[in-house]
């Protein structure tokens, strides 16, 4: 798989000019119209049984993340039981999609989510910075992989995407989707709160696409601005356009700063409206979140019990 | 929309209104009967729900209220501008605070969205009466002159599209400038009106300042010809603008008029596609398109014609229409029979002559007054849907090849009242907009109101503006 951009599309990446002027030739981001819809579409009214379908499918989609320094095998396996079991009171409860976690947690997590549905991802390729050379990046992505890494997040080269050498962050990608080989789904963060302008996030996530991404996701959790209903909405329309232009289509993962359940239904309620069901699984749409997970809860017990139970109700990891 | 995430009926509840059985005349501070004891009903239009019977008044009534209103203005105008404001800030106050009930109200009477009552019109109401307020001290600044006087007797005519908006647009600027007001709203939507009899009331705002007369299009023409009327303010069709322009010509009544348009919203190829595809939504199915400076004209650049559409209709086939009480509707009901009958029989005439119709999906009301959002493609401007205003959700379709072909189009039209740029180049955006005739021009948006904002029409849209410092000049003696 030397390239992977769409046939369709495959003269796009034959030189950093044909790309940028590709890339280039994209249509604008009005920031102010887009704001405006992703404000308008956060005000759906969402209740009883869409309410109870939409946190449903909210917990079915996270993607239950710890990636601080101090990280141990213990808060990792306890993250595993969580995912899988996220309710004990309520074994209805769906399971997550993913625990996420730095690569040589891999085998740890991987070991506690056995036997379910719940897939290992892991933050490979010199995370979050991304400043690592490539070599370095491959090989933290081969580890991940090999200790049974389901998925890899990936962070893109911001330095070389904000100069300009589109192609080298094409390369890379591509790279290192070769290094996911056949098992592993390839999520590409763009951390758009340092790409600084909407134009920029929809070339970055066409760039993604045309390289290869199976995901395409807003950020690392560890900048100041994170998910935004309206970054989440232009990368929904640039999946949505690159499946009419090739007919592949590419998932969506906003992650960090989605910490409430009226949050999360906001951004499924954009999802909804901009390309509809065929997105609405998790195979297809993902929350990279910590916190969010527990107030989906709280408020899933608040619909069953009619009672507001309270953060104790539900487990601290 | 059948869909897995389909979104359960989140109505707003009706019990915040209450509505009465039947409602007088508000004349000289008192709801009273009309003199011939006339009345008529008052219907919700997405149910055909009978709401209230309210008093019809006749030429004796309209005397009485001018009256009223001229006996009140000796006070009124006398009044130093900080009193009028407090007034004016007061009831601007307590649509505030009634601002639910308001919008329930308005949706009952006249079929829009609640989302739009609730996000738009309302918080637009207040924010005219606070702004006219903050210059009823500061006339003598406006660029009048030291000592503008008011006009008099202000004899306003509103439609039914934007009930207490248009009264706002009215009564604010008069009120503000020391005239005094007697105030016909349509037929199909007077219930707002009368509920800011009660405000006035509320607001202890002195009697017969403001008078609301009920009534149909003679109650108006009575008002418009009464000797003792200064001013004459209208809102409504191009047809009944002109019978009053008739009916005025010749008297000393000073007059504005704000009538129909056909406003063109061009969308270059450079355009942001996805924004410019809401910017189309909102510019003609607000308000299911009943907006006079809808953008019910289509000009896209021949180049993205395929690739605009193609995102149009997909974003169509998500608008939901229904119960407009229910917070997640998008698309209401028509206002009335008359004007579904109207908007039906001129998309009939565009299909006739040869345009081609398109709707999504979409299940209509059994009860009420209804239509699907539509567009038509391949227009021309010879195409009578090109060229009447349908005041409905029906979009025209038209192409062009250069900015000049784009300008000239734009302008071949009897109307000129609104119109929309969509480009991502600045200068582009200043070019053409120099050439419109209108008299709006939003760049990349559409159908943004705002207070402080002048709007009016050229040609056969009217005259005069509304809103911002403009408005104060047609209420006053400059």
């Amino acid at each position: 798989m030397s390239t992977a951009a769409p046939h369709a599309l495959a003269d796009v990446t034959a030189s950093d000019s044909t790309l940028r002027r590709f890339l280039h030739g994209l249509p604008g981001v009005d920031p102010v119209g887009l704001e405006a819809r992703a404000a308008s579409l956060g005000t759906r009214s969402i209740k009883t049984t869409a309410k109870a379908y939409a946190i449903d499918l909210a917990i079915s989609m996270v993607d239950l993340t710890t990636l601080e320094g101090a990280d141990t095998p213990g808060k990792v396996r306890s993250l595993g039981a969580k995912a899988v079991l996220p309710d004990p009171t309520d074994r209805t409860t769906p399971a997550t999609a993913a625990v996420c976690v730095y690569p040589d947690m891999v085998p740890t997590a991987k070991a506690a989510v056995a036997g379910s549905t719940v897939k290992v991802a892991s933050v490979a390729t010199a995370f979050p910075a991304g400043r690592a050379a490539l070599s370095v990046k491959l090989a933290d992505v081969h580890e991940a992989v090999s200790a049974g890494a389901d998925e890899i997040d990936m962070v893109i080269d911001r330095g070389a995407f904000l100069s300009g050498h589109y192609l080298k962050v094409h390369e890379e990608i591509t790279a290192v989707k070769e290094a996911c080989g056949s098992t592993a789904r390839l999520k590409v963060i763009f951390e758009t709160g340092e790409l600084s302008t909407y134009d920029n996030i929809r070339r970055a996530s066409w760039l993604g696409m045309l390289a290869g991404a199976d995901f395409i996701k807003t950020s690392t959790g560890k900048v100041a601005v994170n998910a935004t209903p309206a970054n989440t909405l232009l990368m929904l329309e640039a999946v949505r356009d690159f499946r009419a232009q090739t007919g592949v289509q590419v998932g969506v993962k906003p992650a960090g700063g989605i910490r409430t359940t009226k949050d999360a239904i906001k951004f499924l309620v954009l999802v909804n409206e901009t390309v509809g069901e065929d997105w609405l699984d998790n195979h297809w749409f993902r929350f990279g979140a910590s916190s969010l997970l527990n107030d989906l809860l709280m408020q899933r017990q608040k619909l069953a019990t009619g009672r507001y139970s309270g953060p104790d109700y539900v487990t601290v990891d | 929309m059948a869909s897995a995430f389909d979104y359960a009926p989140a109505p707003e509840s009706r019990a915040i209104v209450d509505i009465a059985p039947s409602y007088g005349l508000f004349i000289d501070g008192e709801f009273t009967e009309a003199a011939d004891g006339k009345v008529f009903k008052t219907v919700s239009p997405a149910s055909e729900e009978v709401l209230s019977e309210i008093a019809q008044a006749g030429e004796a009534d309209v005397d009485r209220a001018v009256k009223a209103a001229r006996k009140a203005f000796e006070k009124w105008s006398a009044l130093p501008g900080t009193e009028r404001a407090k007034y004016l800030f007061r009831i601007a106050r307590i649509i505030q605070e009634r601002s639910r009930e308001l919008a329930v109200l308005e949706t009952l009477d006249n079929g829009k969205p609640i989302k739009e009552t609730r996000d738009a019109d309302l918080p637009l109401v207040a924010a005219h009466f606070f702004y006219y307020a903050g210059w009823a001290d500061k006339l003598g600044h406006a660029g009048f002159g030291t000592n503008p006087r008011p006009l008099g007797v202000a004899g306003q005519v509103i439609p039914w599209n934007f009930p207490l908006l248009m009264l706002a647009w009215k009564i604010a600027p008069a009120l503000a400038t020391g005239n005094t007001v007697v105030l016909k709203p349509a037929e199909t939507t007077p219930l707002s009106a009368l509920f800011f009899a009660d405000i006035c009331r509320q607001a202890g705002l002195p009697k017969g300042v403001v008078n609301i007369l009920p009534g149909y299009g003679d109650t108006g023409a009575a008002l418009v010809a009464h000797p003792d009327v200064n001013k004459v303010a209208f809102t409504g069709s191009t047809a009944v603008g002109k019978q009053i322009a008739k009916t005025v010509a010749g008297t000393r009544k000073k007059l504005t008029l704000e009538l129909g348009g056909k406003g063109a919203n061009i969308v270059f190829d450079d355009a942001p596609i996805d924004q410019a595809v809401e910017g189309i939504v909102n510019g003609i199915f607000f308000n299911q398109g009943q907006v006079c400076c809808a953008g019910s004209r289509l000009l896209v650049q021949e180049s993205i014609q395929d690739e605009l559409l193609d995102s149009l209709k997909r974003r169509l086939s998500t608008l939901r229409l229904g119960d407009p009480l229910d917070k997640n509707t998008d698309i209401g009901a028509i206002n009335s029979e008359e004007q579904l009958t109207r908007i039906t029989s001129l998309v009939e005439r565009g299909e006739s002559e040869g345009a081609e119709r398109w709707s999504p999906a979409c299940e209509l009301p059994s009860a009420g007054y209804w239509f699907a959002p539509t567009l038509f493609t391949n227009v021309t401007q010879a195409h009578t849907i090109a060229r009447d205003e349908i005041f409905g959700p029906v979009l025209s379709v038209l192409t062009f090849r250069t900015p000049d072909e784009a300008v000239a189009k734009a302008n071949n039209t009897q109307y000129g009242l609104s119109a929309g740029i969509w480009t991502e180049k600045g200068s582009r955006i200043l070019a053409v907009a120099n050439k419109l005739r209108a008299g709006v021009v939003w760049s990349n948006t559409f159908n943004k109101f705002d207070p402080t904002s002048p709007f009016g029409g050229y040609k056969e849209s009217g005259f005069g503006r509304e809103g911002g410092r403009h408005g104060l000049e047609a209420y006053l003696d400059v």
